[in-house]
Protein backbone atom coordinates (compact mmCIF):
# COMPACT_ATOMS: atom_id res chain seq x y z
CA UNK A 1 0.00 0.00 0.00
CA UNK A 2 1.07 3.74 -0.76
CA UNK A 3 2.53 5.39 1.80
CA UNK A 4 1.41 9.37 1.90
CA UNK A 5 2.66 12.37 3.69
CA UNK A 6 -0.39 14.61 4.75
CA UNK A 7 1.12 18.09 4.69
CA UNK A 8 -1.96 19.54 7.41
CA UNK A 9 -1.67 16.13 9.36
CA UNK A 10 2.18 16.05 9.46
CA UNK A 11 1.85 12.48 9.31
CA UNK A 12 2.71 9.39 6.63
CA UNK A 13 -0.43 7.39 6.30
CA UNK A 14 -1.80 4.56 4.74
CA UNK A 15 -3.43 5.37 0.94
CA UNK A 16 -6.69 3.69 2.03
CA UNK A 17 -7.64 7.18 3.89
CA UNK A 18 -6.98 9.34 0.53
CA UNK A 19 -8.60 10.28 -2.75
CA UNK A 20 -7.07 11.07 -5.69
CA UNK A 21 -8.49 14.61 -7.64
CA UNK A 22 -7.10 14.66 -10.41
CA UNK A 23 -4.08 17.00 -12.11
CA UNK A 24 -2.92 20.24 -9.95
CA UNK A 25 -2.42 23.73 -10.93
CA UNK A 26 -5.48 23.86 -13.37
CA UNK A 27 -6.76 27.34 -12.69
CA UNK A 28 -10.65 28.14 -13.75
CA UNK A 29 -10.71 31.02 -16.08
CA UNK A 30 -11.91 33.90 -14.80
CA UNK A 31 -14.60 34.28 -17.22
CA UNK A 32 -15.73 31.55 -19.00
CA UNK A 33 -18.29 33.38 -20.98
CA UNK A 34 -15.65 35.01 -23.29
CA UNK A 35 -13.97 31.26 -24.35
CA UNK A 36 -14.09 30.31 -27.69
CA UNK A 37 -15.62 25.98 -27.04
CA UNK A 38 -11.66 25.35 -28.06
CA UNK A 39 -10.28 26.54 -25.48
CA UNK A 40 -13.19 25.68 -22.35
CA UNK A 41 -12.65 22.13 -24.03
CA UNK A 42 -9.32 22.02 -22.97
CA UNK A 43 -10.04 23.43 -19.34
CA UNK A 44 -12.52 20.76 -19.24
CA UNK A 45 -11.20 17.78 -20.37
CA UNK A 46 -7.00 18.41 -21.67
CA UNK A 47 -4.77 16.86 -19.26
CA UNK A 48 -1.18 16.36 -19.69
CA UNK A 49 -0.48 12.87 -18.80
CA UNK A 50 2.96 12.65 -18.31
CA UNK A 51 5.50 10.09 -17.83
CA UNK A 52 7.22 11.47 -14.91
CA UNK A 53 7.34 13.60 -12.23
CA UNK A 54 3.24 14.72 -12.46
CA UNK A 55 1.76 17.48 -10.14
CA UNK A 56 -1.86 15.97 -8.71
CA UNK A 57 -4.64 17.12 -5.87
CA UNK A 58 -5.00 14.55 -3.36
CA UNK A 59 -7.61 14.21 -0.62
CA UNK A 60 -7.58 12.85 2.79
CA UNK A 61 -11.09 12.39 3.15
CA UNK A 62 -10.94 10.10 5.65
CA UNK A 63 -8.37 12.13 7.72
CA UNK A 64 -8.15 15.81 8.09
CA UNK A 65 -10.25 16.40 5.05
CA UNK A 66 -8.55 18.73 3.35
CA UNK A 67 -7.10 18.78 -0.42
CA UNK A 68 -3.29 19.51 -1.15
CA UNK A 69 -1.19 19.05 -3.82
CA UNK A 70 1.55 16.16 -4.86
CA UNK A 71 4.48 15.36 -6.62
CA UNK A 72 4.66 11.83 -7.97
CA UNK A 73 6.06 9.77 -10.42
CA UNK A 74 3.87 7.96 -13.04
CA UNK A 75 6.51 4.99 -13.62
CA UNK A 76 7.71 3.98 -10.41
CA UNK A 77 4.57 5.80 -8.13
CA UNK A 78 6.64 7.28 -5.86
CA UNK A 79 5.80 10.41 -3.86
CA UNK A 80 8.50 12.77 -4.58
CA UNK A 81 6.90 15.67 -2.41
CA UNK A 82 3.24 17.06 -0.90
CA UNK A 83 2.76 20.83 -0.43
CA UNK A 84 -0.47 22.24 0.61
CA UNK A 85 -2.89 23.57 -1.64
CA UNK A 86 -2.25 27.30 -2.70
CA UNK A 87 1.83 26.69 -2.97
CA UNK A 88 3.32 26.74 -6.21
CA UNK A 89 4.89 23.51 -7.94
CA UNK A 90 8.14 23.16 -6.15
CA UNK A 91 11.01 23.62 -8.26
CA UNK A 92 13.16 20.14 -7.67
CA UNK A 93 16.07 21.02 -9.66
CA UNK A 94 17.35 23.54 -6.93
CA UNK A 95 16.75 20.11 -4.78
CA UNK A 96 18.89 17.87 -7.24
CA UNK A 97 21.66 20.46 -7.23
CA UNK A 98 21.64 20.54 -4.03
CA UNK A 99 22.37 16.56 -3.32
CA UNK B 1 2.21 -4.95 12.22
CA UNK B 2 2.53 -8.52 12.30
CA UNK B 3 0.60 -10.94 14.63
CA UNK B 4 4.08 -12.53 15.19
CA UNK B 5 5.52 -9.42 18.46
CA UNK B 6 2.43 -10.17 20.25
CA UNK B 7 2.19 -13.17 22.83
CA UNK B 8 -2.16 -13.19 22.07
CA UNK B 9 -2.06 -16.65 24.60
CA UNK B 10 -5.20 -16.18 26.65
CA UNK B 11 -5.47 -12.54 25.61
CA UNK B 12 -8.68 -11.05 25.99
CA UNK B 13 -10.75 -7.77 24.62
CA UNK B 14 -13.84 -6.92 25.25
CA UNK B 15 -16.63 -4.87 23.02
CA UNK B 16 -19.30 -2.92 24.24
CA UNK B 17 -21.51 0.01 23.27
CA UNK B 18 -21.45 3.09 25.08
CA UNK B 19 -24.26 5.66 26.10
CA UNK B 20 -25.11 8.53 23.86
CA UNK B 21 -23.47 11.72 24.59
CA UNK B 22 -24.09 15.40 22.87
CA UNK B 23 -22.15 15.81 19.83
CA UNK B 24 -21.23 18.77 17.86
CA UNK B 25 -18.58 19.75 14.58
CA UNK B 26 -17.50 22.82 14.81
CA UNK B 27 -15.49 24.34 11.99
CA UNK B 28 -13.88 28.19 12.76
CA UNK B 29 -11.79 30.22 11.31
CA UNK B 30 -7.97 31.01 13.25
CA UNK B 31 -8.79 34.45 14.08
CA UNK B 32 -11.86 33.43 15.47
CA UNK B 33 -10.61 30.42 17.69
CA UNK B 34 -9.99 32.44 20.61
CA UNK B 35 -13.65 33.42 20.81
CA UNK B 36 -14.85 29.77 20.46
CA UNK B 37 -12.85 28.53 23.05
CA UNK B 38 -13.79 30.97 25.40
CA UNK B 39 -17.39 30.64 24.72
CA UNK B 40 -16.93 26.51 25.13
CA UNK B 41 -15.05 26.81 28.26
CA UNK B 42 -11.71 24.58 26.74
CA UNK B 43 -9.03 26.35 24.93
CA UNK B 44 -9.29 24.11 21.15
CA UNK B 45 -5.98 22.39 20.62
CA UNK B 46 -3.72 23.41 17.83
CA UNK B 47 -2.56 19.74 16.16
CA UNK B 48 -4.54 17.26 13.91
CA UNK B 49 -5.05 14.50 16.25
CA UNK B 50 -4.84 16.09 19.91
CA UNK B 51 -7.39 16.68 22.24
CA UNK B 52 -8.59 18.87 25.24
CA UNK B 53 -10.68 18.36 28.05
CA UNK B 54 -12.13 21.08 30.46
CA UNK B 55 -14.63 19.46 32.93
CA UNK B 56 -17.30 17.13 30.82
CA UNK B 57 -16.35 18.58 27.76
CA UNK B 58 -14.30 17.31 25.09
CA UNK B 59 -12.20 19.23 21.64
CA UNK B 60 -10.77 17.20 19.46
CA UNK B 61 -8.88 18.95 16.66
CA UNK B 62 -9.95 16.50 12.99
CA UNK B 63 -8.64 19.08 10.55
CA UNK B 64 -6.81 22.17 10.42
CA UNK B 65 -10.18 24.40 10.81
CA UNK B 66 -12.33 21.52 11.97
CA UNK B 67 -13.02 20.16 15.99
CA UNK B 68 -15.36 17.61 17.54
CA UNK B 69 -17.25 18.78 20.27
CA UNK B 70 -18.34 16.02 22.85
CA UNK B 71 -20.41 16.89 25.92
CA UNK B 72 -23.09 15.30 27.95
CA UNK B 73 -26.22 15.44 26.34
CA UNK B 74 -28.06 18.08 29.30
CA UNK B 75 -25.04 20.16 27.85
CA UNK B 76 -26.43 20.28 24.59
CA UNK B 77 -28.77 23.28 24.60
CA UNK B 78 -26.01 25.32 26.25
CA UNK B 79 -23.26 24.82 24.09
CA UNK B 80 -25.77 25.84 21.32
CA UNK B 81 -27.25 28.75 23.66
CA UNK B 82 -23.19 29.96 23.92
CA UNK B 83 -22.31 29.83 20.61
CA UNK B 84 -25.15 31.46 19.07
CA UNK B 85 -24.51 34.50 21.36
CA UNK B 86 -20.82 34.70 19.61
CA UNK B 87 -22.13 34.38 16.13
CA UNK B 88 -21.98 38.03 15.32
CA UNK B 89 -18.38 38.98 16.72
CA UNK B 90 -16.91 35.45 15.10
CA UNK B 91 -18.78 33.14 12.79
CA UNK B 92 -18.70 30.07 12.97
CA UNK B 93 -20.73 26.55 11.83
CA UNK B 94 -21.76 24.51 14.71
CA UNK B 95 -23.53 21.10 13.56
CA UNK B 96 -25.18 19.00 15.78
CA UNK B 97 -24.39 15.47 14.78
CA UNK B 98 -25.21 13.41 18.33
CA UNK B 99 -27.80 10.83 16.46
CA UNK B 100 -25.00 10.95 13.32
CA UNK B 101 -22.99 8.19 15.10
CA UNK B 102 -22.73 5.49 17.82
CA UNK B 103 -19.38 4.48 20.28
CA UNK B 104 -17.98 1.09 20.80
CA UNK B 105 -15.20 0.91 23.08
CA UNK B 106 -12.80 -2.03 22.60
CA UNK B 107 -10.51 -2.64 25.50
CA UNK B 108 -8.37 -4.96 27.18
CA UNK B 109 -5.20 -6.60 26.17
CA UNK B 110 -5.99 -7.71 22.65
CA UNK B 111 -7.55 -4.45 21.76
CA UNK B 112 -4.65 -3.12 19.47
CA UNK B 113 -4.48 -6.71 17.87
CA UNK B 114 -8.23 -6.24 17.36
CA UNK B 115 -7.90 -2.72 15.68
CA UNK B 116 -5.29 -3.31 12.91
CA UNK B 117 -8.26 -6.28 11.53
CA UNK B 118 -9.92 -2.68 9.77
CA UNK B 119 -7.71 0.09 10.42
CA UNK B 120 -4.59 0.23 7.85
CA UNK B 121 -2.99 3.19 10.36
CA UNK B 122 -0.04 2.10 12.27
CA UNK B 123 -1.58 2.14 15.43
CA UNK B 124 1.09 1.71 17.71
CA UNK B 125 1.98 5.20 16.35
CA UNK B 126 -1.38 6.85 17.87
CA UNK B 127 -0.39 7.70 21.00
CA UNK B 128 -3.04 7.51 24.08
CA UNK B 129 -4.89 10.68 24.60
CA UNK B 130 -5.36 11.34 21.24
CA UNK B 131 -7.93 11.01 18.15
CA UNK B 132 -8.22 10.80 14.66
CA UNK B 133 -10.17 10.45 12.08
CA UNK B 134 -9.49 7.01 9.91
CA UNK B 135 -11.07 4.07 8.12
CA UNK B 136 -12.54 0.41 9.47
CA UNK B 137 -12.72 -1.71 6.71
CA UNK B 138 -14.18 1.44 4.29
CA UNK B 139 -16.13 2.91 6.80
CA UNK B 140 -14.84 5.96 8.12
CA UNK B 141 -14.41 6.55 11.69
CA UNK B 142 -13.34 8.70 14.33
CA UNK B 143 -10.55 6.72 16.83
CA UNK B 144 -9.83 7.87 20.22
CA UNK B 145 -7.26 6.19 22.11
CA UNK B 146 -7.38 5.72 25.73
CA UNK B 147 -5.10 3.99 27.01
CA UNK B 148 -2.28 1.47 25.48
CA UNK B 149 -5.45 -1.38 25.69
CA UNK B 150 -8.26 0.91 25.40
CA UNK B 151 -9.88 2.52 21.99
CA UNK B 152 -13.43 4.12 21.25
CA UNK B 153 -14.87 4.21 17.87
CA UNK B 154 -17.29 6.52 16.57
CA UNK B 155 -19.27 4.89 14.50
CA UNK B 156 -21.72 6.17 11.45
CA UNK B 157 -24.87 4.95 12.40
CA UNK B 158 -25.41 2.92 9.30
CA UNK B 159 -22.10 1.89 9.31
CA UNK B 160 -22.14 0.41 12.90
CA UNK B 161 -23.91 -3.33 12.62
CA UNK B 162 -21.32 -3.93 10.25
CA UNK B 163 -18.17 -2.73 12.26
CA UNK B 164 -19.51 -4.38 15.33
CA UNK B 165 -19.93 -7.51 13.36
CA UNK B 166 -16.53 -7.56 12.03
CA UNK B 167 -15.55 -6.79 15.84
CA UNK B 168 -17.05 -9.50 16.51
CA UNK B 169 -15.60 -12.22 14.13
CA UNK B 170 -12.07 -10.79 15.29
CA UNK B 171 -12.94 -11.09 19.16
CA UNK B 172 -13.69 -14.77 18.55
CA UNK B 173 -10.57 -15.64 16.66
CA UNK B 174 -8.29 -14.13 19.41
CA UNK B 175 -9.63 -15.76 21.79
CA UNK B 176 -9.55 -18.83 19.39
CA UNK B 177 -5.79 -18.44 19.32
CA UNK B 178 -5.71 -17.73 15.78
Amino acid sequence: MLLIHCPYCDETLPELEFAYAGEAHIDRPADPASLSDEEWRDYLFIRSNVKGTHAERWRHIHGCARFFNALRDTVSDEFITTYPAGQARPDLTIKEAAE
Amino acid sequence: MTLHDRDLHGATVTIEEIPPVARFSLRVRDKDRAAAGAALGVDLPDRVGDRAASGDRTLVCLGPDEWLVTAPEQARDGIVRDMAAIRDGAPHSLTDISDREITFRVAGPAALTLMTIGCPRDLRRLEPGRAVRTVFDTAQIVLWRDGPDSFRLDVWRSFAPHVRSLLEIGRKEIAAGF
